[in-house]
């Protein structure tokens, strides 16, 4: 066995342990780590198909970005599990038959006899001056401009959606504006009167 | 390669209709309340000038842009037009629904024309990625703009019903597509149908992934037993949203059929045409059946879409130019006249009253009769009544069916079009022989009034002109 | 020198990466240690005081010298106390998730011209990565901790370091932009000629905005409210004592210089001399080198501690409106700014 093939068995094998922790940990927090844990080693999957763009923006995109702000909401929640994991042990001898059915349907229609070695054969290694990030870059912005573009469109939505349903003006906060700060003069704040002394009675 | 920007020609008006959104998104941000009209103003301008533009880009001829992921063909053109219009109608009647329920925001009317662009974008698909991408720029807008009322729990309810089960279409989708890609390996639907027609392709496979895409493209419509969200989110969603999402994605879901299954795997037309069987006869058997049952007018229409999503299944699975034809024939006019009958719905809100039941319909002769024509043509025409155009369009559905020798399937949806006509014809009943519940004046603004009366008068017009329609659909399919 | 060489090559693959690393390593963590003596020394005088000045060597003071060499040993004979209802894996697994990523970036950074581990293509993207990884150990401390000081400081840390990641991407695709390259030596490669080529000229906002979200990134004064000692006592390694919490003491400082390190590198020419190559081509000290690199960095530590010296801790909303507001605009109007230098082949720089 080559040494890629044991990183890619070492990869995978964790990668589905991890896959599999996510789904069965009661503590929603342990879960998110371990989706962590399975996007590493899914990055290491791609380390070793040569793209390395997609691996190090998987790192640093999932990992670092969205699975960040998703530990920020999942360590405020307080989740009763039992709650959500009561129907659990009643589902499961059919759920369990249902995916034992899909894994066989699965392995029948992508399997090995269709997708193995002999059908698809393995693409050239690449040379050493090789950079997956050109490639994918120059792909990116000529065959498929319009898709990526229409992606661009699909992020500004988003951003529109998330923010037109979330942002109210509420008259009740106490922000600061520091540009009004500024320009407070003293007599905006302090008023002098204009008194005559009181006598003592 | 020398770029010249005349090349983009064909696909201008959706060029134009995303600079003009996003122009329209950043001049919305210096809008006050008062001059918020502005905004929808601005929309119908850019829905007009995408109109324009689509006409000016027109042509007999199949333009090819962007390395193969973008078409521009004679059905793109009628398509397009049909979609903008449409949207022109719901963009209308959606103006006094938002202000009577002070939720008339720019945004608004930005997603909705972000969403017509995503349509757009399916409609002149040419590859698996670029129709995915189409569907959900649609979605995300059409996700976003059902919980567009913000203090409502139906409509965030809705919202999430629509956006998890969507996001699981969308992943049936995707896989459906991930498979075709695997056994063919190409993207763009000529080169895919050529594999497929070369028999390079291993066929499990293929059909593997193409039930996949089935399911999802069912989904979206909404056909049965894959229209558990349409009910729920018709009913929770704003009426104004619901007319949107209920007329104009119809005849996007008509495109995105076409491209993926009738384009990309034209080859495997035996296959796919034995799932659209089932899922036309299911569609309209429930569709028709249960709609009888509700008492929620946005409920029952959404019943009432799903048989029609049935006949539209219907005249794509004849297979032939004509099935295709009655197919978008009747998709163009459904939404059309969905965007009518919604429409009304709209009209009869006012502020703190959301119209909802059937019998806010009773006496709506005595309120206003011009209106209750109108709803009367929509009824009618939605329940295949000469001569309105929902007659003519179930007529050549009915006839594509009948020529490709599936006699039964033709009886079946006449047996359910007649079960189906009782509760339209119920509800005309209600506003022509019912004393009204509610007296209040109807007010509507002048656009609105004007467009209601086109949309209604158009159910007649095309009704007793069938042709030039019929003819503009039998040209998109003879090049 | 030759059977040096000989034996060497002679060496598998494993071990001379492993004595690599180890080259790497001991230097970083010496340079920890004084920076930190150099921190309390520096802030010291700025603040009209000693600073440490008693532990020395061998019976000699050397102003103070030993003292960081004293902190370690402290640091090491501890006890490690781990809090009653504390998650214990994550308790202690967070102060190594820390450290790692903060010295794993160093793989890929070129000491000197072809002097680097790990001469990778995507070396950028791989510092960008491993340095957005950190957060996970201050998150991972503080929820594991089980006290409400830690929870809330990771909050603010999560919030803060996702933020701040986004103007310093922006502000690496500039680099990248007019670098044409993701490769740190060609980086530097690109910055030949003089002080007035380096980036920091074209890029200066964006080297400002680098710079600064680098101290974000850190948690260093003044965006230090992950710790804020005078709201919620030390935040997120409230509860680590020891080595533990000594780990994390490496982490920041190995980040600081890190920080500087890169900063060095992508703006301010690396190892290149800020003299004219003609000039000072073959003369010692004053060739392209290690040693300016060195310089250079040393300057960026000295501006770190100088911040902390001098200005106020930011307020929470205030730290964000900068992030969100100014840097992150700041960053995209100067990416096209740069683009259009770049397609334009603006002399001096781009052609």
């Amino acid at each position: 066995m080559s040494f890629e093939k044991f990183l890619f068995y070492v990869f995978a094998a964790i990668l589905v342990f991890a896959a599999v922790m996510v789904i069965t940990r009661k503590n929603p927090v342990h879960s998110a780590l371990f989706l962590v844990l399975a996007f590493f080693n899914s990055a290491g999957l791609w380390m070793l198909a040569e793209a390395e763009f997609l691996a190090i923006a998987l790192v640093l995109v999932y990992v670092g970005a969205v699975m960040v702000l998703f530990l920020f909401v999942v360590m405020m929640l307080d989740i009763n599990i039992a709650e959500l994991r009561a129907g659990f042990v009643r589902n499961a001898p059919v759920a369990i038959l249902v995916a034992i059915a899909m894994v066989i349907e699965l392995v029948i229609v992508v399997g090995p006899q269709r997708f193995g070695l002999d059908e698809v054969a393995a693409p050239a290694a690449k040379p050493a001056g090789y950079s997956n990030t050109e490639e994918l870059g120059l792909a990116l912005f000529t065959q498929h401009l319009y898709a990526f573009e229409i992606a661009a469109v699909i992020l500004l939505v988003g951003i529109v959606a998330a923010i037109g349903l979330t942002m109210r003006r509420r008259p009740d906060t106490k922000s600061q504006d520091p540009s009004r700060q500024v320009t407070v003069k003293a007599k905006d704040r302090l008023r002098v009167i204009k008194m005559d002394a009181e006598e003592k009675a | 390669m020398e770029y010249n920007l005349a090349s983009l020609q064909p696909a201008l008006p959706e060029i134009f209709l995303l600079s003009a959104a996003c122009l329209i998104l950043v001049i919305d941000l210096f809008l006050t309340e008062r001059t918020r009209l502005l905004t929808y103003g601005l929309s119908l301008a850019a829905l007009a000038g995408a109109v324009a533009l689509t006409l000016y880009a027109a042509g007999p001829e199949r333009e090819i842009l962007f390395h193969g992921s973008f078409v521009r063909d004679p059905m793109s053109d009628v398509l397009k037009i049909g979609l903008l219009l449409i949207s022109l109608f719901a963009f209308v009647y959606a103006k006094d629904y938002l202000i009577e329920l002070d939720i008339l925001r720019g945004e608004y009317y930005v997603l909705g024309l972000f969403g017509v662009l995503g349509m757009l974008v399916m409609i002149s698909a040419n590859s698996f990625l670029t129709v995915y991408l189409g569907l959900e720029l649609l979605a995300l807008c059409l996700y976003a703009l059902v919980a567009f009322h913000r203090d409502s729990g139906a409509g965030a309810e809705a919202a999430m019903k629509y956006f998890v089960l969507g996001a699981l279409a969308s992943g049936m989708l995707l896989y459906g597509i991930s498979m075709v890609y695997g056994a063919t390996g190409q993207l763009t639907f000529p080169e895919v149908a050529g594999v497929i027609a070369g028999g390079d392709a291993d066929q499990t496979v293929l059909v593997f992934g193409l039930v996949f895409i089935v399911v999802g493209v069912s989904f979206k419509f909404g056909a049965v037993p894959f229209h558990m969200w349409v009910p729920d989110v018709y009913q929770g969603a704003p009426t104004s949203v619901t007319l949107f999402l209920g007329s104009a994605p119809k005849i996007a879901a008509f495109a995105l059929t076409m491209r993926l299954l009738v384009d990309g795997m034209g080859s495997l037309v035996e296959q796919w045409q034995n799932m659209l069987i089932i899922l036309a006869v299911l569609s309209m058997a429930l569709g028709n059946v249960v709609a009888i049952a509700q008492s929620n007018v946005k409920r029952m229409l959404a019943y009432s879409t799903i048989s029609h999503v049935g006949f539209i299944f219907l005249g794509l699975l004849a297979g032939t130019d004509k099935g295709y034809t009655a197919a978008m024939f009747y998709a163009i006019t459904y939404a059309l006249t969905a965007a009518g009958g919604f429409g009304v719905i709209t009209m009869l809100c006012r502020k703190g009253f959301d119209a909802e039941n059937l019998h806010d319909l009773k006496g709506l002769n005595d309120r206003s009769p011009w209106l209750a024509f109108m709803m009367l043509l929509i009824m009618f025409s939605m329940a295949g009544v000469p001569p309105t155009v929902g007659f003519f369009a179930k007529l050549f559905v009915l006839d594509a069916v009948i020529s490709v020798d599936m006699v039964w399937l033709a009886l079946v949806a006449v047996f359910f079009s007649i079960i189906g006509a009782f509760y339209y014809i119920r509800a005309v009943k209600m506003m022509y022989f019912d004393k009204p519940i509610d007296t209040a004046p109807l007010a509507a603004s002048m656009d609105t009034q004007v467009m209601m009366s086109i949309n209604g008068l158009a159910m007649l017009g095309f009704g007793l002109f069938p042709a030039a329609l019929l003819g503009t659909c039998r040209a998109a399919f003879s090049g | 020198m030759d059977a040096v060489i000989a034996l060497w090559t002679e060496l598998p693959v494993v071990i001379q990466i492993v004595m690599k690393i180890v080259a790497i390593m001991l230097p970083l963590m010496l340079l920890v240690a004084y920076y930190t003596y150099a921190e309390r020394k520096i802030i010291g005088y700025m603040q009209v005081r000693m600073g440490p000045n008693r532990v020395g060597f061998f019976g000699m003071r050397l102003w103070g010298l030993g003292q960081p060499i004293a902190d370690a040993v402290k640091l090491m004979f501890k006890e490690i106390i781990i809090p009653t209802g504390a998650s214990k894996t994550l308790f202690l697994i967070a102060p190594m998730l820390t450290i790692g990523p903060a010295l794993a970036a160093w793989a890929v950074f070129p000491f000197d011209a072809g002097l680097v581990l790990a001469d990778v293509n995507a070396g950028l993207l791989y510092i960008l990565a491993m340095t957005s990884l950190g957060v996970y150990g201050v998150i991972i401390a503080g929820w594991a901790s089980n006290s409400k000081y830690a929870f809330l400081g990771s909050i603010r840390s999560a919030a803060q370091i996702i933020s701040y990641e986004i103007a310093m991407g922006f502000a690496l695709v500039g680099v990248l932009v007019a670098a044409g390259s993701l490769n740190l030596g060609d980086i530097v490669n690109a910055q030949q000629g003089s002080v007035f080529h380096w980036f920091w000229l074209p890029l200066l906002p964006l080297f400002l905005v680098y710079f600064i979200s680098g101290v974000a990134e850190t948690n260093r004064a003044p965006f230090d409210v992950a710790e804020g000692e005078s709201e919620i006592v030390a935040g997120f390694h409230v509860e680590y004592s020891g080595m533990t919490f000594a780990v994390f003491f490496l982490a920041e400082y190995a980040n600081m210089i890190l920080i500087s390190a890169l900063s060095a590198l992508m703006f301010m020419g690396g190892w290149l001399s800020p003299l004219p190559q003609n000039w000072v081509d073959g003369v010692f000290l004053l060739d392209d080198g290690f040693q300016w690199l060195l310089l250079k960095t040393f300057a960026f530590m000295f501006l770190f501690l100088w911040f902390r010296a001098t200005f106020p801790r930011y307020r929470y909303d205030q730290i964000m409106r900068l992030g969100w507001k100014v840097f992150i605009p700041i960053t995209i109007v100067w990416i096209v700014v740069v683009s259009v230098m770049r397609v334009a082949e603006m002399p001096w720089w781009f052609n």
